[in-house]
């Protein structure tokens, strides 16, 4: 697994001053739906190595930065560029739909 | 390029019932999904009215469940998007963002969309405290008012489910009768955070950030009305997913409310091509009838391929 475990501590670190392109997973544990962008989530940060940074981030441990980015629906999918938001996907989609936005960035 | 007996596009309650026949039946058999195994049941969070359960099934536990079954009879399943469907001279081609299929069957059970009110608003608070599903989005709303537009069996279920979470459930309904189920309707009236509000037309969706209000017109004195909540739950209705098949190369013959026309085989006006679930008219849309329309489509399917294929 090469995701980062994101928290309200490290997201400044990991992703507000990470140079290039990040997806982060808005998920939680009662979301039946996050269940299937989880594995998709895995799969990019495996096939994409080294050219998209991966971050997951439980909305319910992470209030702080869940609230900041105004997440109020999960599963939701934020494309960062050099820190800073850029583009985000709202519900399930498919694997080539993720794949498809965050090509525009790369 | 990959070659099967049968395509089922759509992976909920029917799509997995027509797979788990097919496959059983020993044809070759793919299920492509877009989104989420288990369709739209898996937006809700219990089930009640499908039989065998008697305290009713996590809905997640159920689908799983069809998945595993289907899976034990060798169906493949895609996570993939169909985007395209043509006729061969033989059998059909149906395309998909990562591959290409070639079948002698296809059975459409792609189901429906939570319908949209279609005013003001709705869609640029999307994900800022609209939504379309309790479960997902319901605990955002911790102690806060929220109000569920609707007067069917979902719209009061899903209003009860978000008393868990919500401090006050408001429901709006735009006649002043319910259509939902009595038992439910009675679970409702029971619970103390919920009030309802009836005759009552939504207008505008307004709020900065997020959601604040919802404007509505009183259809008796014609008044016009706000109330203050921080989410809105929209459940009034369904429309089916029939797009991507009225852009693609097959005439299928889908009605004018964008239901896919069958007889009472299952079969559309194509040979070789059946539809079932929330995709077709009927008079009950609900997770044991897509489960029925599911098994009759893939067994009609199949006697359709031992007949045409069989020399
Ligand atoms: C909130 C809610 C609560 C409900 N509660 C109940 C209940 O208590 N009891 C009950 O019996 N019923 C209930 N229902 C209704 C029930 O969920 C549906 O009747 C049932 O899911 C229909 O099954 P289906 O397989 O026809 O379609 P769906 O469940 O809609 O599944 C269709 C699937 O096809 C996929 N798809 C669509 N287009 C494509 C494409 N181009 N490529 C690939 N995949 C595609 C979709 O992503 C979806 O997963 C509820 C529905 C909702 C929304």
């Amino acid at each position: 697994m090469s995701e980062i475990i994101l928290t309200d501590e490290n997201f400044q670190e990991e992703i507000g001053n990470h140079k290039g392109v990040a997806i982060i997973d808005f998920w939680a544990v009662w979301c039946v739906p996050c269940r299937m962008v989880s594995p998709i989530i895995e799969q990019i940060s495996e096939e994409y190595a080294g050219q998209i940074k991966v971050g997951k981030l439980n909305v319910d441990e992470n209030r702080n930065i869940a609230a900041q980015f105004g997440i109020m629906s999960i599963p939701t999918i934020m494309i960062f560029q050099d820190g800073q938001m850029v583009d985000q996907i709202i519900g399930a989609v498919p694997k080539s739909v993720i794949i498809a936005k965050v090509k525009n960035y790369l | 390029m990959i070659e099967k007996d049968v395509v089922i596009i759509g992976g909920g309650p029917a799509g997995l019932t027509a797979a788990l026949y097919s496959s059983r039946g020993l044809l070759s058999t793919v299920l492509i999904e877009k989104a989420i195994i288990g369709g739209q049941i898996a937006l809700s969070e219990w089930i009640e009215n499908y039989p065998g359960f008697p305290n009713g099934i996590s809905t997640a536990e159920l689908t799983n469940n069809m998945k595993k079954q289907v899976e034990s009879f060798n169906t493949q399943i895609m996570m993939d998007e169909v985007t395209d469907m043509e006729t061969l001279d033989r059998g059909f081609l149906v395309k998909t963002w990562g591959e290409e299929i070639k079948t002698k069957g296809i059975i459409f059970t792609p189901g429906a969309s939570p319908r949209k009110l279609g005013i003001p608003g709705e869609d640029i608070f999307t994900g800022r405290g609209v939504s379309y599903c309790a479960t997902c989005d319901g605990p955002f709303f911790k102690d806060m008012p929220v109000l569920v537009v609707g007067g069917g069996d979902t719209a009061l279920e899903e209003a009860i489910y978000l008393t868990k979470h919500a401090n006050k459930v408001y429901i709006m309904h735009r006649r002043d009768k319910l259509r939902a189920n009595k038992i439910i309707q009675e679970r409702a009236r029971k619970q103390d955070k919920i009030e309802f509000i009836f005759n009552a037309l939504p207008q505008e969706i307004v709020g900065d950030q997020k959601v604040s209000k919802m404007i509505y017109k009183d259809k008796i004195t014609e008044e016009i009305k706000e109330l203050e909540i921080n989410g809105i739950f929209i459940f009034v209705g369904i429309t089916p997913n029939t797009d991507f098949i009225k852009n693609s190369k097959l005439e299928i013959a889908i009605d004018e409310r964008g239901y896919i026309s069958v007889d009472k085989n299952l079969k559309t006006n194509i040979e070789g091509i059946y539809a079932a679930g929330d995709v077709i008219k009927k008079s009950l849309y609900q997770v044991s009838t897509a489960v029925g329309d599911g098994a009759s489509a893939a067994f009609n399917l199949q006697k359709y391929i031992e007949e045409s294929y069989d020399e």
